[in-house]
């Protein structure tokens, strides 16, 4: 994919990466998928093509990463995982694109991002979102990382969440 | 929740089919039927162990763009930065975090260039700088929270 303009990518053949119809399955589906036997003929009738279609469109967009999974979101203080810690590191730049999917990869990590450094105030070039069911838990995962960063670990810090300020889900527009 | 709603909460958050009866085939799997399956997860979903079920869009790929910023506030001045910084319609989640970077949100706009607007807004309206964390690099496995 190449970035050409504000807003819009492209697929490197320069195809755009979705038309109206792909977006009106989006706007049909981004609360969630129908409870019916046939969940994508509803979203077929709603959107005004074929179930065939949709399920193409769909299959599509999981292969190029516009849909990450069709999957449930639980929620995680409901399961117990009370603890949530944004553990932040400072490992070698050159070292990152080795040891970032490592560490995703841990069951216990939700995302993991490499980001830029803000020096001096902020050296930290590396995020993972760590979840346990206390901070003891979080603790000894963050832990676990450092273990697995061995030298690389140049320095961390856990940020743990005290309160939620904002929350909304991501929408898009028609 | 008895064994198969766990079962049900780990198999969903593996992934769903593409198929013309999806609950069906997960169903079969779980040694239920597609009636049972449906009414499980609206009831998961309404008892709010689930937040949501379906497709996951990825916002950058749909052409929009996100970024996650902090911010130092003082502790005196906190209350009133977070009522500017959530006024913002683009600023989608913000936490509170112990750290001396104190208050972190994401930015969810329809253009790159929009970002850059927002974070000018804020800094203008708080006094305070914002720092943009853009993810260079994402290492996306995906969580499962097991029960």
């Amino acid at each position: 994919m190449t970035y050409t303009q504000p807003g819009v990518y492209v697929e490197e053949r320069g195809q755009p990466l979705l038309d109206a119809t792909d977006r009106a399955i989006i706007q049909a589906t981004q609360e969630g998928l129908p409870r019916v036997a046939r969940p994508y003929r509803a979203v077929a009738e709603q959107v005004g093509v074929s179930a065939e279609d949709v399920m193409a469109r769909m299959r599509r967009m999981l292969v190029s990463g516009v849909i990450r999974r069709i999957a449930a979101v639980p929620n995680h203080y409901a399961l117990g995982y009370r603890a949530n810690g944004m553990s932040v590191w400072n490992v070698p730049d050159d070292e990152v694109r080795e040891l970032g999917p490592r560490v995703g990869a841990l069951a216990f990590v939700s995302h993991c991002y490499h980001r830029p450094r803000h020096l001096p105030r902020w050296p930290y070039n590396l995020f993972a979102m760590v979840h346990g069911r206390g901070r003891a838990e979080v603790d000894a995962h963050v832990a676990e990382i450092a273990r697995l960063l061995g030298d690389a670990d140049r320095g961390h810090a856990v940020l743990y969440s005290t309160r939620i300020l904002k929350k909304t889900g991501l929408r898009i527009g028609s | 929740m008895d064994p198969l709603d766990r079962a049900i909460v780990n198999r969903l958050q593996d992934g769903f089919p593409v198929s013309e009866r999806p609950y069906a085939e997960v169903a079969a799997e779980l040694g239920t039927n597609e009636e049972e399956l449906m009414r499980r997860i609206d009831a998961l979903l309404a008892g709010g162990t689930l937040t949501r079920f379906g497709p996951m869009y990825h916002a950058e790929r749909m052409g929009g763009a996100l970024t996650l910023a902090a911010m130092q506030v003082p502790e005196h001045d906190f209350e009133r930065v977070a009522v500017l910084v959530n006024a913002h319609p683009e600023v989608a989640h913000n936490y509170a975090r112990e750290h001396t970077f104190n208050m972190w949100f994401v930015l969810a706009t329809e253009t790159p260039r929009e970002i850059d607007r927002v974070i000018d807004a804020i800094e203008r309206e708080t006094g305070y700088r914002v720092y943009d964390m853009p993810k260079l690099e994402e290492f996306f496995v995906g969580l499962r929270f097991p029960v």
